[in-house]
């Protein structure tokens, strides 16, 4: 058996062949029975009986609206190529059906639900796709650069190999850097008691440190009590989310929440990350057991706004070249932090320019979900799965465009570069600190 | 604390030092340090643009360095901190700093009576650790997870013992990781190896294992216990007997083996923080009866009061009793204590204390911004701007109290007789 749609686009990925040349029908059928039996229950029972195959959700998909309306991106085709499919053969699927699925699984859904809002039912596909790469994770078909990173996450609790010491080690280079524009400014670490634990993503130490050298002006000019742990924990991303191993997500989130209450800080203040929030705020905390965050988490939108709101961050100039927002899914759809974020980029950027659609109605990047982690195989079409994406952005006509998301940065910098915008993306941190004012620092 | 037999137990405050002198002394202050017994206070200051030192009670190390970080005190009360001179880095325990220096180190231990401290090093790109100044002869491509015995005389850490490239997916599932004692690796090499941890006779090493994606294990000593297990926890030790304990799921519910055999049956949602008695009679360990709902089980039984939130478990030296940190839905934090919370709620409860006989606990609170001590769920009449964690004396019928107040660092010992139930 293979999949119509996906059989015409196969990629070869040396992960996933890897995982299905050692498959069998008998043990595909036992690993699916089990993970149905044992892990879902009425919510895809319900959504499997409900789902009309209307194929209104299609034009929700920003994969479907950048091919041409090809029907096999349509959120149900993709559905009905994967889990329909599975549920109508009892689980009794061929290695070459498993390959397909991962593919559609793990490369063409970002996960990112906005097809759920198009679906007069409401169903969750995200959720449903979801549970197929738990499958797949279970029969070891992964792509083989988001399984490079979960290794990654359960070897040393963070996304990129930063082995224990480089972490104080790049908080203090930091912190000295910082140093020559802010001679008092301070990176805290293991400060038990500050009230904010302010946390980051992988990424951040290896090669975007100028967003952990700007989050330390903002807290130190606005006066914060806050501190990073010296400690695994650190980091609060999670591609195990994505590849559906929820075990070693459920160690990373415990890692992360244990650093916070180790340090009795009253809140977590994240970095600008859209998946590693999904991960802190809904997925892993509630796998662990607990209904809601143990230590209270709050993205840095919320975090900005906050500080704008009380006055301690004060704007010194505004931004005046015209920017536009990008809605990232995970704290929009996924924590309604629409109006927030634009509270705080109007309060800069005096020239702001609406995309559109856009709050929850937004295009995804195409990265999230961790569709981007898959690697360099999937690159061409995860950039041709967003010509939409490009195409809000260009009808917006404004040379920059903010968007508050880690992978909604690596997304929209390929899609930028690729259908030639010409636009430069920003972080907000990035005007923030380029407009706040900074009593402190020096000329 | 049975070193803390020798401290000042007379009842009363006094005012050790005046702590406003640091920062009319140094322009650049970091935090308070304060000794376990109270009488010392410390904090690093930066002494120029390219140097910093320790200042302690008043005065400053001779010793100074471009870089000082993580001052800690040892339950001996001795001072140690981590130091940078001329790049490489080192580590100084009162004022005098260990021969040898490093490319880079972390992670401060002490043993259970400071004697033995032992940091995470970082030597030329190899890790390892170094115990007293003795560095690991073998050090590794990676090491993470590191700890020291109880006694001190053995260091262990999860290490990568075999060099892998970018993306060898294949080779990471083949077994990269180990754990490895006072420098050795293990011959069982797996996928993945964390929270080593010592028998108190430090003759004994177990860790968390994990063999493939799906099949977790417990290892003692290089060696499996006979089942695999949809995943686990933290192992560890019983002091008394070296039995060994771990949260363990299988069925999808969380139980705890002891020695392989499942103890307490699976049927919980979640468990974790497995913690002895002194005397090795009591387990208790953090569990979700039903998701959402977290409390503690002591050999298994849960008790019937449930929060959103529980952390930090501490037994009384028989184990007939326990207090934890809870926090409600309000995300106010309080003592649970035998199952019975607390009246009062906080902003923020610290570390919890249980004395030896288990009839008090006490805990460093906050309320907007202002820290107490409070025992039994009274609350002690000072207010400080800081305090440390309350440490009961060996008898438990005492408290040192510790903080800062109005430009002044207090020490009281305060008896507690009157806070009993």
């Amino acid at each position: 058996m293979s999949i119509p749609g996906i059989r015409d686009r196969k990629i070869e990925d040396v992960g996933l062949q890897a995982g299905v040349d050692r498959l069998t029908e008998d043990q595909i059928q036992k690993t699916i029975k089990k993970v149905l039996k044992g892990e879902t229950g009425a919510k895809l029972k319900l959504y499997a009986e409900t789902c009309m195959r209307c194929g209104l959700c299609a034009e929700g998909c920003h994969y479907y609206m950048s091919h041409d309306k090809d029907p096999s991106y349509a959120p149900v085709s993709k559905v009905r190529q994967t889990m329909w499919e599975i549920l109508r053969h009892n689980g009794k699927v061929s290695p070459e059906f498993i390959y397909g699925c991962a593919q559609i699984a793990y490369t063409e859904c970002n996960m990112c639900k906005r097809c759920a809002h198009y679906c007069p039912l409401g169903i969750d596909i995200g959720y449903i796709i979801s549970v197929v790469r738990r499958i797949c994770h279970k029969l070891g078909v992964v792509p083989l650069y988001i399984q490079d990173t979960a290794h990654s996450h359960s070897a040393t609790m963070n996304q990129m190999w930063v082995k224990d010491d480089e972490w104080p080690d790049a908080l203090q280079w930091q912190e000295d850097e910082a140093r020559d524009e802010i001679p008092n400014l301070r990176i805290p670490l293991e400060v038990e008691g500050a009230d904010i634990f302010y946390s980051v993503i992988g990424p951040e130490p290896k090669f975007r440190t100028q967003l952990i050298y700007q989050a330390a002006v903002l807290m130190n000019e606005t006066g914060q009590s806050w501190t990073m742990p010296a400690t695994p924990g650190w980091d609060n991303s999670d591609m195990a989310m994505y590849t559906g191993d929820y075990e070693v997500m459920g160690r990373i989130k415990r890692a992360h929440f244990d650093t916070a209450m180790r340090l009795k800080v009253k809140r977590i203040v994240m970095g600008e990350c859209g998946h590693a929030f999904r991960s802190i705020y809904d997925m892993g905390n509630r796998w662990l057991g607990w209904k809601m965050h143990p230590v209270r988490v709050m993205h840095a939108i919320e975090f900005y706004h906050e500080l704008l709101e009380k006055g301690q961050l004060k704007i010194a100039k505004t931004f005046d070249t015209p920017v536009t927002l990008h809605d990232p899914c995970n704290i929009i759809r996924g924590r309604g932090l629409m109006d927030q974020a634009r509270e705080v980029v109007k309060a800069f950027c005096p020239n702001f320019v609406e995309m559109t659609p856009n709050r929850e109605h937004n295009y995804c990047c195409c990265a999230g979900g961790g569709v981007i982690n898959c690697g360099p195989p999937f690159k061409n079409v995860r950039v041709e799965g967003n010509k939409v994406k490009a195409e809000q952005l260009i009808r917006t006509g404004v040379p920059v465009v903010i968007a508050p998301c880690h992978n909604c940065h690596g997304g929209l910098e390929d899609i930028i570069h690729a259908y030639k915008t010409g636009q430069e993306l920003k972080f907000l941190i990035d005007i923030i600190y380029e407009c706040m004012e900074k009593p402190d620092a020096v000329e | 604390m049975r070193l803390a037999s020798s401290w000042d137990w007379e009842p009363g405050q006094r005012v050790v030092l005046e702590s406003t002198k640091c920062s009319e002394e140094h322009e650049w202050q970091e935090e308070f340090y304060a000794s376990p017994d109270g009488e010392r206070l410390a904090c690093v200051v930066r002494l120029s643009d390219f140097e910093s030192g320790v200042w302690v009670n008043g005065e400053v190390w001779e010793s100074r360095f471009d870089r000082v970080w993580y001052p800690r005190f040892g339950p001996d009360n001795r001072l140690t901190v981590l130091a940078q001179a001329e790049m490489d880095w080192t580590v100084a325990t009162e004022d005098a700093a260990w021969e040898d220096s490093y490319t880079y180190v972390w992670g401060t231990r002490f043993s259970e009576d400071g004697a033995h401290v032992a940091v995470s090093v970082q030597q030329d790109g190899a890790y390892g650790m170094i115990v007293d100044g003795k560095i690991w002869d073998t050090l590794y491509e990676n090491a993470n997870n590191f700890t020291l015995s109880p006694d001190g005389s053995r260091s262990a850490a999860a290490v990568q013992a075999i060099p892998m490239g970018q993306a060898e997916v294949a080779k990471f599932k083949a077994g990269v990781f180990t754990v490895a004692v006072d420098g050795q690796a293990w011959d069982k090499i797996v996928m993945n190896a964390w929270t080593p941890v010592f028998s108190k006779d430090a003759r004994k090493v177990a860790a968390q294992i994990r063999l493939t994606h799906f099949d977790y294990a417990i290892a003692v000593d290089g060696g499996l216990w006979p089942d695999t297990y949809q995943m686990v926890w933290e192992p560890v030790f019983n002091p008394a007997n070296g039995q060994l304990a771990a949260p363990v799921k299988a069925g999808g519910a969380w139980g705890v083996a002891i020695d392989g055999l499942m103890a307490w049956k699976p049927r919980f949602f979640q468990c974790w923080q497995p913690v002895f008695s002194r005397n090795g009679q009591r387990l208790a360990a953090i569990v979700a009866p039903e998701y959402g709902e977290f409390t503690v089980a002591i050999d298994g039984q849960p008790w019937s009061w449930t929060y959103p939130v529980i952390d930090q478990v501490v037994l009384s030296d028989d184990g007939s009793c326990a207090a934890a940190r809870a926090k409600d839905n309000d995300e106010k934090w309080t003592i649970i204590k035998d199952g019975k919370p607390w009246e009062r709620t906080y902003d923020m409860v610290f570390s919890p204390a249980i004395s030896p006989d288990g009839a008090f606990a006490a805990a460093k609170v906050e309320k907007k911004g202002q820290h107490r001590i409070a025992v039994n769920g009274h609350e002690l009449e000072t207010v400080f701007d800081q305090a440390w964690d309350p440490v009961f004396n060996p008898e438990g019928d005492k408290i040192l109290v510790r903080g800062l107040s109005q430009g002044k660092f207090l020490r009281a010992v305060v008896p507690v007789e009157q806070y009993r139930y």
